[in-house]
């Protein structure tokens, strides 16, 4: 059993030791990358500290400064959620580019230890990532963190990436089936995930209809919980209401996203979609 | 190109490696209008059996439905019908089970191009298991046989030639140790030497380690030079099957391409060019 476990963690290293090869030979599109989120993530903070000047309103420096850890932490969150998301569509994607995805679906790994396997590349990158990027933010915008409770963002930030991982995982599935435009579906599916949860303003804002949908986002839960523990210090019984949410999100949603893969992938197999042509 | 007659070494009990029973696969159209396109029948009620030990060549054309063919027994396509046994393990019911026993090397190498030969082998060595403290050597031992030397295992492979690619993909495959091994024409497009040199490397395949080797192949000489039996694929049916002697005794005689064109009324050449015409 343990031979069994310890066998599947080897198989399942696999593709973050593939994962971290690649970065290494992509070196500069991952500065890209990195510079890219920073600038983004900087111009979104740019925002908040022109607010008093754009609304002609209030300029007390704590609360400018409160909105600008509101603004950060909406975007950093989303920037490390979407990472998530975006690259298992991507590595699916990649493959198809490749051509190597035949080698990869016909080696002898049961689909969930290859699915954990690309979960946990896509952790190890989102995490590097988002760091990055709150580091060098940092150096350009005064972030106070004085009252935060790092333990309890922790906790949000490890229940977001479970809830994500099924929700990507799910996505997947077009880049899989539709070789040419299945990333950008996955995109779409990404871009009205970010509309409805919250990430630049409170939900509240939103039409009915989009109130709706941004209850069962699992980044709307996230993206509160971690403003009460990085604004406010919320202890874990004050991030609980919005902790249970994400958690029965990540736990309906890995088995419904891995049940989806499993069918486009015997799809797939039944109409030829594996390969491109031929 | 006469039927070299040769001595096989023959098993006294046969053991079916791969056994396909009225295999079918059929490929429908997008629909980009309703009702529009015709549904093409890539594989068409194909039995066969390949014996452990044994080089099988499956000959055909263009589009004969030999990659098809292949893709079933990869686990990479689901027959419409029929059945697929490795070892006696059923395709789709024992898939990993069968996934553990087989490797194939496609006629396009796919890899990461960016990795080198190194970077990829060890990565497939351990999708199949092989740690990379075991793997290395073995890449490495491998890769000096096919004729690539030790600088060119750590270049990226964009840089290495098609030939070279193919011979990295022929090493994957091998790193295994796979009980059978699914070659689609694994040296279409490759010079003459480096052809040789896989089809040395693959009956040397056969010879020291006890491999079943399923070959799809246009090449006649070849099929003529490796396969111990060859089928015919003609439109995605089986229209032959035996030993390049019991072919030849039993259509006519003559040459390899003889046979196949009195099986096909056409030369294999001919039908690649007019298959090629059709697909552009």
């Amino acid at each position: 059993m343990i031979g069994s476990a310890s066998a599947q963690v080897g198989l399942a290293y696999a593709f973050v030791e593939r994962e971290i090869a690649l970065s290494k030979r992509y070196w500069a599109w991952e500065l890209v990358w990195l510079v890219y989120g920073v600038v983004t993530s900087l111009s979104v903070a740019y925002i908040g500290l022109a607010a008093p000047a754009i609304t002609g309103g209030d300029s007390d420096p704590a609360a400018v400064s409160r909105f600008v850890l509101y603004l950060l932490v909406g975007t950093i969150t989303w920037r490390f959620l979407g990472l998530i998301f975006e690259q298992m569509g991507e590595t699916i994607a990649w493959e198809r580019w490749e051509g190597t995805i035949e080698s990869t679906f016909m080696a002898p790994v049961p689909r969930l230890t290859h699915l954990l396997g690309m979960c946990a590349a896509t952790l190890v990158r989102a995490l590097g990532f988002s760091v990055a990027i709150l580091a060098a933010v940092a150096l350009f915008v005064p972030v106070d963190l004085s009252h935060a409770n790092v333990a309890s963002a922790l906790v949000l930030l490890a229940t977001g990436a479970v809830a994500f991982i099924g929700l990507a995982i799910g996505s997947s599935v077009f880049p899989l089936l539709w070789t040419e435009k299945g990333l950008q579906m996955a995109y779409i599916v990404q871009a009205v995930v970010l509309l409805v949860s919250g990430v630049y303003y409170p939900t509240t804002v939103l039409p009915g209809w989009m109130q709706a949908l941004s209850v069962i986002s699992p980044a709307t839960y996230v993206i509160q919980g971690m403003r009460d523990a990085l604004l406010d210090g919320a202890d874990f019984a004050r991030i609980w209401p919005n902790l249970w949410p994400a958690l029965v999100v990540g736990a309906v949603s890995i088995p419904v996203g891995l049940r989806l893969f499993l069918w486009a992938e015997r799809y797939a197999k039944r109409t030829g979609r594996l390969k491109r042509s031929g | 190109m006469a039927i070299q007659v040769r001595e096989r070494k023959r098993t006294e009990k046969k053991t079916a490696a791969l056994s396909a029973s009225q295999v079918r696969k059929a490929f429908r159209p997008a629909r980009v209008v309703p009702g529009g396109g015709t549904t093409v029948r890539a594989v068409d009620d194909v039995s066969l059996s390949v014996w452990r030990g044994e080089i099988y060549g499956l000959l055909g054309a263009n589009g004969s439905g030999k990659s098809t063919l292949i893709r079933l027994f990869s686990t990479l396509l689901t027959p419409d019908a029929g059945e697929v046994r490795i070892f006696g393990l059923d395709i789709d019911r024992d898939e990993l089970a069968v996934k553990r026993l087989i490797n194939r090397v496609s006629v396009e190498a796919s890899f990461f191009k960016k990795l080198s030969a190194m970077e990829n082998l060890v990565y497939a060595g351990r999708l199949y298991g092989v740690s990379p403290d075991d793997s290395r050597p073995k890449i490495v031992s491998i890769l000096h046989r096919l004729g690539i030397e030790d600088a060119r295992m750590t270049e990226p492979l964009e840089k290495l030639s098609r030939g070279m690619q193919q011979k990295v993909a022929i090493a994957r495959a091998f790193l295994s140790t796979p009980m059978l091994l699914l070659l689609d024409e694994p040296t279409t497009g490759l010079d003459i030497r480096s052809k040789r040199e896989v089809q040395t490397f693959v009956r040397d395949l056969r010879d020291e380690h006890d491999a079943t080797i399923l070959l799809t192949t246009h090449d006649l000489d070849e099929a003529a030079r490796l396969a111990d039996r060859i089928g015919i694929l003609h439109r995605g049916r089986l229209v032959a099957e035996g030993t390049p002697e019991e072919l030849a005794a039993r259509h006519g005689g003559g040459t390899l391409e003889d046979v196949f064109m009195t099986l096909t009324g056409r030369r294999l050449d001919d039908a690649d060019a007019t298959d090629a015409e059709r697909s552009t």
